[in-house]
């Protein structure tokens, strides 16, 4: 089918520049709500997806959903260090690590209100089962010393956890002897220390979870058999990385709220391109009468005026888009309804997420065209020339 | 003596327009031929029905009954999109009002019924190049239609009728917003055009002026044909 040429549309649009603006930042600011909420949303997501080892296994209490609703008894505990088919390391430990979650409260470093922060308590192996933690600065944390490491967007955020800082949680008052990173990971939202020492911090007889790194595929079979089938234990075991993946359902209400948001905004940015296309095609029906003697069919015309459209509605998307990036990357923290306490997380704007923005900005344009181009086709060419 | 070929041939044509109750007769079963070459003036008042009929002549309305045949064809038995089709390849329509797309330059005004021929673009571009030469506008091609004045606007418009080389120019009282001299140009360039290239023209025109420049005016009043003349030079 023989088109008009996309100069006619783009030159109409560039005549009409007030309503074209108009339009084209309503759609804009729509796309540009609808990428941040999903960028925060998939940044939140990725930071679940990134945390743990595919070869470790986390022991939790039967019945429990988190680390932190979970009870092993010490003696419980260590019966299982020694168990078969536990890797070691060079000096014959086994990647066994005994852990316990506490929530403690700090000051933020640029608000007034505080937040709840994770601290981890582990065993002497817990860094070593963590290969993508690394120590940026300062040192690794001695037991019995009231030491804790800080992750690096913790100390970013909240007061007195820069090295050399000390602060009062529980019985004690920590200090803090390093700062970690852990690749964008979860345990950014945390604290770490000795396991005994939080547990006599924060009066808990009882550890969370275990973390274990089986020697094979096999080993770990037959650990989690052992493991579950041990009515004196009554645990469950699930690899460490399916717990943090389950964790992302944290993203799910922002994720939510964002699609919603961004329709309830799309109603009114569609009925803008359309109110603009309405005038366009009101202001140049004597044109569409012209193009129709010439020779263009109603199809082309419609085509001609959805185009239009969906133009108009690209532009937006596109400004919408770059109105969105520069927040790539930027550092946050939300409340995590699993947890209950600040998650650290990077907005995650994606070439997927941004596509998926132009075709929202797409969709209404064409929302918004479609009634006004099948105006402007079904014009009968005697009353269009003579309107 | 050879015999005269009709290019148009109107029979007991009627058009008949539904205004709430009343039914208003704006064609009353008109018939008339008009030859190859020929460069005829539709003459009458207002309501005539003049109009209608070059309306119909060009495939934008539909008559209510009769007959019109263009170069063999009844053009009221094709349908919407036959009629497009035929409206590009056939008719050439000069308007009052000029009608050229504001946005686009005077070349591009001129090259949009060739879009619909699929002509190569360099043969577009020579097709639209030998129009503006006819109509003595080739230093205009990159003007807006606001930065040309009333009569060359008319002249670009009478370019994109014939660009795609028509059976028929069509032009609806195309001196009625200029100026005498510019007119007297446009005028000039249509008895041109017909003497010369040897287009048929049918005007309406409610100007005796305007159609001394045909070679044959028709008289419609209250839709009848009352008055079929050659004009003498």
């Amino acid at each position: 089918m023989p088109a008009i040429p996309l100069a006619y549309n783009v030159r109409s649009l560039r005549v009409r520049w007030r309503t074209t603006i108009a339009t084209v930042l309503g759609i804009a600011l729509v796309v540009a709500v609808f990428v941040m909420v999903m960028a925060l949303a998939r940044g939140l997501k990725s930071t679940y997806i990134q945390t743990g080892d595919p070869m470790n296994l986390l022991v939790l209490r039967r019945g429990s959903t988190a680390e932190s609703s979970s009870q092993i008894m010490r003696e419980e505990m260590m019966r299982r260090k020694y168990m078969p088919g536990i890797a070691r390391d060079e000096q014959g430990r086994p990647f066994f690590s005994p852990e316990i979650i506490v929530l403690i409260y700090l000051n933020r470093i640029d608000a007034e209100v505080g937040g709840n922060v994770i601290v981890r308590g582990m065993g002497e192996m817990g860094l070593a089962l963590r290969p993508n933690v690394t120590i940026s600065e300062g040192r690794m944390f001695e037991p019995g010393r009231r030491e804790c490491i800080v992750s690096r967007r913790l100390s970013d955020r909240f007061a007195n956890c820069r090295v050399g800082d000390r602060f009062q949680a529980g019985k004690a008052e920590w200090t803090v002897v390093g700062i970690f990173e852990a690749g964008k990971s979860a345990y950014e939202s945390e604290i770490w220390a000795d396991a005994d020492e939080v547990r006599a911090a924060f009066s808990r007889n009882f550890y969370g979870s275990m973390l274990v790194r089986p020697e094979s595929e096999a080993a770990a079979d037959a650990i989690v058999r052992r493991i579950e089938s041990d009515r004196t234990l009554s645990a469950r075991v699930l690899r460490e990385v399916d717990y943090y993946k389950d964790q992302t359902k944290t993203a799910g209400p922002i994720q939510f709220m964002g699609g919603f948001l961004a329709t309830i905004m799309s109603i009114g940015a569609a009925f803008s391109a359309m109110n603009t296309m309405y005038a366009a095609v009101g202001a140049r029906t004597r044109e569409i009468g012209t193009l129709r003697v010439l020779g263009f069919r109603r199809r082309a015309i419609y085509g001609s005026f959805l185009l239009e459209s969906l133009i108009l509605a690209a532009v937006g998307g596109l400004v919408g888009c770059l109105i969105s990036l520069p927040l790539n990357g930027v550092a946050t923290g939300t409340f995590s309804w699993t947890s209950f306490s600040e998650v650290a997380f990077e907005f995650r704007i994606t070439p997927e997420l941004l596509g998926k923005g132009m075709l929202f900005a797409l969709a209404m344009g064409a929302l918004g065209g479609l009634l006004p181009a099948r105006m402007a086709a079904q014009k009968p060419v005697l009353a269009a020339l003579k309107s | 003596m050879l015999a005269v070929i009709a290019i148009v041939q109107i029979r007991e044509l009627t058009r008949i327009y539904q205004q709430g109750d009343i039914k208003v007769v704006a064609l009353d079963r008109v018939s008339l031929d008009i030859a190859r070459g020929d460069f005829v003036a539709l003459m009458g008042p207002s309501g005539s029905g003049k109009s209608t009929l070059l309306h119909i002549i060009a495939g934008i309305d539909r008559p209510t009954a009769g007959s019109c045949r263009v170069d063999g064809i009844e053009v009221a038995a094709l349908s919407e999109t036959e009629l497009a089709g035929w409206r590009n390849s056939h008719i050439g329509f000069v308007f009052q009002t000029f009608n050229l797309i504001p946005v686009l330059t005077a070349f591009e005004n001129v090259e949009m019924p060739l879009l619909l021929t699929g002509l190569s673009a360099a043969e577009r571009r020579a097709h639209v190049e030998a129009a503006f030469e006819l109509v003595g506008l080739a230093d205009r091609m990159d003007h807006l239609p606001r930065q040309l004045s009333g009569g060359q606007e008319q002249r670009v418009a009478i370019a994109r009728a014939l660009v795609t080389d028509p059976t028929l120019i069509v032009a609806d009282e195309p001196t009625g917003n200029l100026d005498a001299k510019s007119a007297s140009d446009v005028l000039g360039l249509l008895e041109a055009l017909n003497r010369d290239a040897g287009k048929t023209i049918i005007m309406v025109t409610h100007d005796p002026k305007a159609a001394a420049h045909a070679r044959r005016t028709l008289h419609l009043e209250k839709g009848e044909l009352l008055k079929d003349e050659e004009v003498r030079r």
